[in-house]
């Protein structure tokens, strides 16, 4: 399969999973929006020295795939291209800040102790969305932000970009396949021919996407998307489910539970 | 004269000032009709059948959908009444599933989710693709697309039917079923084809287009028996009867 086309299988996949009728799935989409978010403020507000606290913060994403079924694995394999970059963001700590720091019987530099923190913040975020969008589809999304009252434009273009993206990469196969067909010893396309195939791919484009809103426009659309009806009423085990993870996430946030659950165990054994 | 009707008088359009693609047409269609609009490639009839919901405006003369004229200030009013089933069903078909789809105009026009709900099972079963309800629509064949995009106008209720090459890319058997549930229709539609067959079995009355002019308006059977009148507007007789 090329690129191509396995990234707008990616993209249908994820359609897919999101669309499914799971538990998971069908917890209120603004309370999926407000947890992810507010997760990842708790997360990032952690001190870049504060691993052990910072750690406890995995707990959600270990029971969040578990309750929505979801693949630690497949989840790693789509997110591949944006982890490393994630990562990638701490790597110079470790040279500005030598600062020796104790952790437990445990000396490590203080840069690398920031580094890992910063990368460990990076790939919870990432997670905690991939959890949203993996369980939540993007018209749910999209009328979850709609609730929060994020202007009716910009909710739009984030749908329509979506549903843009395929209808762009679709494009692009078509092209590509049809000049891979008549340059077969060619490795990619040649410089000479990118700006003609580019041209060719926003025209088309245009044209897809105007059709598109034609369609829309014939079907009484007049700039307000109307995503879901009532049928996503939020529910008693919706509330329950945001104040338990809300109250999980203060005293993570509060108290290094890890410590403390150390701190017990040990005590057990002492 | 029955209240669901289209007027068109004296129209002309055209994209480029040189060139008219449209060229003084008039006609009026009735309640309970049904229309083949035929003529070699690039006649205009996909573009007549676009004037009519509005998405071209600047045309001249003058298009009255149940009395009420074509113009920006009324397209929703008129767009409430014509369900227009694209060529490409993929332009059609853009959220994710199915019932999403269908549940898309009706929602639009602010009705209440039972009411919605009520309206996506009924088009899907005047269609006969309950079945279909929950699929992702990328993942269906050109024959369910083509099915999915009747039954996302049919939740419109709307009292006119606009249908641009329906039977392109469907094969024998997702034909003769679409021919079915047209003929199924008791709604004035115009149906712009090339595949004259369908015409012949959907259709009561043909209009043959050429040069953006009608060229004759009349009973299916006549025009499109009428080999050299079709053979000098660049189209050849069905195939059912080129074999007789």
């Amino acid at each position: 399969m090329s690129k191509i086309n396995n990234a707008i299988y990616e993209i249908h996949h994820i359609d897919q999973i999101a669309s499914r009728d799971q538990w998971m799935n069908q917890i209120h989409p603004l309370v999926k929006l407000c947890l992810t978010i507010i997760y990842i403020a708790v997360t990032v507000s952690f001190s870049k020295y504060d691993i052990v606290g910072l750690s406890a913060m995995a707990v959600y994403l270990f029971i969040a795939f578990h309750l929505a079924e979801l693949s630690f694995r497949d989840a790693l394999r789509r997110l591949r291209v944006v982890l490393p970059i994630v990562c990638v963001v701490g790597i110079a700590n470790p040279f500005f800040d030598r600062v020796p720091v104790a952790i437990g019987v445990f000396h490590v530099n203080a840069g690398v102790l920031s580094m890992l923190t910063l990368m460990m913040k990076g790939v919870f975020a990432v997670l905690a969305s991939y959890i949203l969008i993996a369980t939540t589809t993007i018209e749910k999304i999209c009328y979850a932000l709609r609730l929060l009252h994020i202007p009716t434009i910009l909710v739009t273009q984030i749908l329509l970009t979506y549903r843009y993206i395929t209808l762009l990469l679709g494009e692009v196969n078509r092209i590509t396949q049809a000049y891979a067909l008549r340059a077969p010893n060619q490795k990619g396309i040649h410089f000479k021919v990118w700006g003609s195939l580019t041209g060719q791919l926003l025209l088309r484009s245009i044209d897809r996407a105007n059709d598109v809103y034609d369609s829309m426009t014939l079907r009484g659309y007049h700039g307000e998307f109307r995503y879901v009806g009532e049928k996503y009423r939020l529910r008693s085990q919706d509330a329950l489910y945001f104040i338990v993870w809300i109250a999980l996430f203060a005293l993570f946030r509060k108290i290094p539970i890890l410590i403390v659950i150390g701190n017990l165990v040990g005590g057990l054994f002492a | 004269m029955s209240h669901i009707h289209i007027d068109i008088e004296h129209v002309s359009f055209s994209y480029e000032k040189e060139r008219r693609i449209l060229d003084d047409i008039s006609m009026h269609a009735g309640e309970h009709d049904s229309i083949g609009l035929v003529g070699a490639n690039g006649v205009g009839k996909s573009t007549l059948l676009k004037l009519l919901v509005g998405l071209h405006l600047g045309f001249s003369g003058e298009i009255r959908v149940e009395e009420i004229p074509v113009q920006k200030e009324t397209l929703s009013q008129v767009r409430e009444k014509i369900g227009y089933v694209f060529q490409d069903s993929d332009s059609q078909l853009f959220m994710s599933t199915a019932y999403e789809d269908i549940a898309f105009a009706p929602r639009n026009y602010g009705l209440p989710e039972a009411e919605v709900q009520h309206r996506v099972k009924s088009a899907l079963e005047a269609v006969g693709i309950t079945y279909l309800q929950d699929r992702q629509t990328y993942k269906m064949s050109g024959g369910e697309k083509k099915l999915v995009s009747i039954a996302t106008i049919l939740s419109m209720t709307p009292d006119i039917i606009l249908m641009d090459e329906p039977s392109v890319a469907l094969d024998p058997r997702n034909r003769r079923n679409l021919i079915r549930i047209l003929n199924s229709f008791e709604h004035l539609k115009i149906i712009a084809s090339h595949d004259l067959d369908m015409i012949l079995d959907t259709c009561e009355r043909t209009i043959l287009m050429a040069n953006g002019k009608i060229i004759r308006d009349g009973a299916t059977e006549d025009i499109l028996s009428d080999k050299e009148l079709l053979e000098a507007h660049g189209l050849e007789l069905p195939l059912c009867m080129q074999r007789r």
